[in-house]
């Protein structure tokens, strides 16, 4: 009896440092997206200005594995994330989309682009956030990689690393082109 | 007496501002709907409503661009006619239960639900389990050795004065 009792507080400690250690390397600002394994919400956005062609969701839902990344000119992680976002759309084989979230100024996303390049195959303008929030976007940048039939199967929230690029994103995107 | 004033004085130089004082809002009156009734019940669910971006803040308290979005959005829908409930899956919808600041129940929400009355029963249980145990350890049936314990006794008891005299 006495003995048990006297366990009881070492089984409590491994048990709290079980939970801890699993949890040490885990960002709680991070939210697991619901939108994984759903399709992509519906949406059809206006070209920057002074391009022809916006964004919508048929452009997602063409038959090809592809990524759309959420930027915005006024958002440091993207700036620091850009050249990977450039690296992705040479080395992943897919089409890379870009959201321009809540710009200020319409000029300012064409300026950032004409700035640091341009790896998108197309842009959508969203000016009012609202296609941000209908794909749960709640900090830029954010990347998504949406299977060819417009199902969003993975997302990354925050900038995309040297690490995040070649051990996540790179392998998943091509894990479903199969 | 002197010293009585300046405590009584400090304490309401504290407790007036504090209590006279308006809470800051976050919403701005250009959000605000019109309707009374639905600006109260959008107010209502946005306390439910948990800023992502500050994540202990309501979206009702938070001045985060997002927040003022999410506020515009929840009026939005209620002036289109839904009613609280649908706003909330609107909402949940796209970025998950992780936004009510309130956890559902559901079975993947059942521990964390009952993890506090468990707690509580466990406590209880111990601390009846204690003095339960003082209790016995008290009585007198326990005050009195047994013929073996005192036999017991007496032997290290003589052992030990011998001990001592060697």
């Amino acid at each position: 009896m006495r003995f048990s009792l006297a366990v009881i507080p070492l089984i409590l400690f491994v048990a709290l440092a079980g939970v801890f250690l699993l949890n040490i390397d885990k960002d709680s600002s991070v939210v697991p997206s619901v939108l994984i394994d759903k399709p992509a919400p519906e949406f059809s956005l206006p070209p920057l200005p002074g391009r022809d062609a916006g964004l919508s969701r048929a452009d997602l839902t063409t038959g090809n594995v592809s990524v759309l990344n959420v930027f915005a000119s006024w958002c440091i992680p993207c700036r620091a994330e850009h050249p990977l976002i450039k690296r992705l759309s040479r080395e992943g084989g897919v089409p890379v989309f870009g959201l321009n979230y809540k710009e200020k100024n319409p000029e300012d996303g064409v300026k950032w682009l004409a700035e640091l390049g341009d790896p998108y195959k197309a842009v959508g303008m969203d000016l009012s956030g609202r296609t941000g929030i209908d794909f749960g976007v709640y900090g830029v940048p954010e990347t998504f990689i949406i299977d060819g039939t417009g199902q969003i199967k993975y997302k990354h929230v925050g900038p995309v690393t040297v690490e995040v690029l070649e051990q996540i994103l790179l392998p998943k995107i091509a894990e479903l082109k199969g | 007496m002197t010293r009585r004033f300046t405590v009584l004085f400090s304490t309401l130089a504290i407790l007036i501002p504090v209590l006279v004082s308006n809470p800051a809002l976050a919403v701005n009156p250009d959000e605000m709907l019109s309707n009374p009734v639905l600006e109260e019940r959008a107010r209502e669910i946005s306390k439910e409503l948990r800023c992502l971006v500050c994540q202990n803040q309501s979206i009702d308290d938070s001045d985060a661009e997002l927040a003022r979005d999410l506020r515009v959005l929840v009026r939005e829908r209620l002036v289109a006619g839904d009613d609280n409930e649908e706003v909330i899956d609107y909402i949940v919808a796209r970025y998950g239960d992780y936004v009510l600041l309130n956890p559902p129940l559901k079975p993947e929400t059942y521990i964390l639900w009952a993890s506090p009355v468990v707690l509580v029963v466990l406590a209880l249980l111990a601390v009846f389990a204690f003095y339960r145990r003082k209790s016995r350890d008290g009585s007198p049936a326990s005050e009195s050795l047994s013929a073996d314990e005192q036999a017991r006794l007496d032997e290290l008891l003589g052992t030990s004065e011998n001990d001592g005299k060697n």
